[in-house]
């Protein structure tokens, strides 16, 4: 669904320089999908995509309710099986291993968990764990699961608590938060586990607007200093100030993919076209 | 009518009917203790990727909530040494109770699973989190503020069932009342003497049930002073670094 918000309702100015651009762009390869096919029982989700998102490079993705964003992210992370193609992000084979005779074997539950530990991932409606302090939110997969100490953990919990802005926060359970700030600490939970790239499924569609900007502004922090990532969101405004690309997905396709001052001004699609239409009137 | 307070009294107190009163009490703990380790694994083995495990638990828990549990006590105690299994009386009494106790924990369990929401799943798998992981830091102690109350009734309905023990010869508080009534010719007294313990432990086990409720139902995020709250924190994220 499009955002019912004026565009230009904030003011956010393209802030990376074309050095660092450049730069960015000659980054390897870092999450590369091909021709990945997902189905929904008959329900053809996606439909042969193939993307590939450079290290350091800031890729938002856009379309209607319904066009498969989602199911793509959570591909990558490995939390859907793909029924065809292959996705290869921070040097694995995600959710497959190559067996005798090149054939890919499915890989268990263990393996497909040490290969999420590289990427973090953010969600629309946060998830953090009620019963657990902020501070304990972000430690506990550093500690159980990384075999970090906890004096380590906590230190580090407490620079990324600093850096999302929340550093009185940390004795405090989800439910005392606010929605922007529980994003906040989800951010800072993914980035605990030091990932290469970030993805963030609509991070700020639960929001309340005045909260939005306070989640935004930490994202754009953090694709300043070099993070890759790919973000699904709506908000133009973020889009413009840190994207490197744009792309529209339609129908379980990837229709559209330009900078975003060509995406925004001059798109090729007419999916496009209708999709910025239905954004900007309103 | 003739009641008299003089018998009732003497039966209350009787070493008789105090044994009886005790082995209902560990034949319930046992039954429960038992009865719930089975409860979880069913629960576990019904919500598993394998075909097999899932038929196998849909199976069990089918036929041991279909069926009466005086009929598998009869069953296991009188039927299986015909076919070459003797098992003795208090075996038999908690492999019954344990195996239905089973059955019905296991929904108990597997409800309260089911309860903690799928985001829970999708964020932890997301920060690399295995099974074992999730479970044990994340989905079990939320599940237990929903298990804790059904767990409870569990127990209760527990202390009152072993008495269906008292059929292949379990020498509980029912079977005692029904021999002392026998043999002293004072079925009222007898009887109500053992009401009232059951009466006292069902009510003894109602208090101790309140508080772990209270506990396991306060709202995550209790207004704790930090100490509690660290300490709290400190055995959530023990220092141990875990094998991954
Ligand atoms: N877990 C699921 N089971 C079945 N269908 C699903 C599931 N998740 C998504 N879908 C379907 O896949 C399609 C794409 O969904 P999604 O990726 O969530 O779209 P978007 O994020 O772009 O709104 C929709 O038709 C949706 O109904
Ligand atoms: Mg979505």
């Amino acid at each position: 669904m499009p955002r019912h918000r004026p565009e230009g309702g904030r003011e956010v100015t393209n802030l990376r320089d074309t050095a660092v651009r450049q730069a960015r762009e000659l980054g390897e390869p870092i999450v590369e999908c091909r021709n990945v096919d997902k189905y929904f029982g008959s329900n053809h989700v996606l439909k042969d995509v193939s993307l590939t998102v450079h290290q350091g490079e800031v890729v938002v993705i856009c379309g209607r309710s319904g066009s498969g964003k989602s199911t793509l992210l959570r591909c990558i992370d490995n939390l859907e099986t793909i029924d065809g193609g292959r996705i290869d992000a921070c040097g694995h084979l995600m959710g497959y291993r190559k067996g005798t005779g090149g054939k890919l074997v499915p890989l268990g539950d263990g393996r497909a968990s040490k290969q999420r530990r590289d990427m973090g991932m953010v969600f629309q409606s946060f998830n953090l764990f009620p019963h657990l302090t902020v501070l304990t939110n972000i430690t506990i997969s550093p500690t159980r699961v990384t075999g970090v100490s906890l004096k380590e953990a906590e230190a580090h919990a407490r620079e990324l608590l600093d850096r999302v802005g929340l550093p009185e926060k940390e004795d405090a359970f989800p439910s005392q938060l606010s929605g922007g700030q529980q994003q906040r600490v989800a951010i800072a939970r993914a980035l605990a586990m030091r990932p290469k790239v970030m993805l963030f499924d609509e991070p700020t569609s639960a929001l309340d607007p005045e909260m939005i900007s306070e989640v935004l502004d930490v994202m754009i922090d953090l694709s300043r200093q070099g993070m890759t990532m790919i973000v699904i969101t709506h908000e133009m405004g973020f889009a413009r100030a840190a994207a490197d690309r744009v792309l529209l997905m339609h129908d379980g396709q990837i229709v559209e993919e330009a900078s975003p001052e060509i995406f925004f001004t001059a798109p090729k699609s007419e999916h496009t076209k209708l999709f910025l239409s239905k954004i900007l009137t309103h | 009518m003739n009641w008299s307070w003089e018998h009732f009294a003497r039966f209350l107190f009787s070493e008789y009917m105090l044994n009886g009163v005790w082995t209902t009490i560990w034949l319930s703990c046992a039954a429960m203790l038992l009865g719930c380790s089975l409860g979880v694994i069913v629960a576990f083995m019904k919500m598993s990727n394998i075909w097999i495990l899932r038929r196998i638990a849909i199976a069990f828990i089918w036929l041991w909530r279909g069926t009466p549990l005086l009929v598998q006590m009869v069953i296991i105690y009188t039927v299986l040494p015909q076919v070459g299994l003797r098992l003795g009386v208090i075996e038999s009494a908690i492999i019954a109770l344990t195996l239905h106790e089973g059955a019905y924990f296991a929904e108990i369990v597997r409800a309260g699973i089911l309860s903690v929401g799928k985001g829970q799943t999708d964020a932890s798998q997301a920060l690399g989190m295995n099974w074992f992981h999730r479970m044990r830091y994340i989905i079990i102690p939320q599940a237990t503020r929903v298990i804790i109350p059904p767990l409870g009734n569990q127990f209760n309905l527990m202390i009152k069932t072993t008495s269906l023990a008292s059929v292949i010869s379990m020498e509980e508080l029912f079977r005692r009342t029904q021999q002392l009534a026998q043999i002293e010719f004072r079925v009222l007294e007898a009887y109500f003497c053992a009401a009232c313990w059951y009466l006292l432990m069902t009510t003894v086990w109602g208090e101790i049930q309140k508080r772990l409720e209270a506990h396991y139902d306060r709202p995550f995020g209790p207004v704790e002073d930090d100490g509690k709250a660290r300490r709290r924190r400190r055995e959530l994220a023990g220092d141990a670094p875990a094998q991954a």
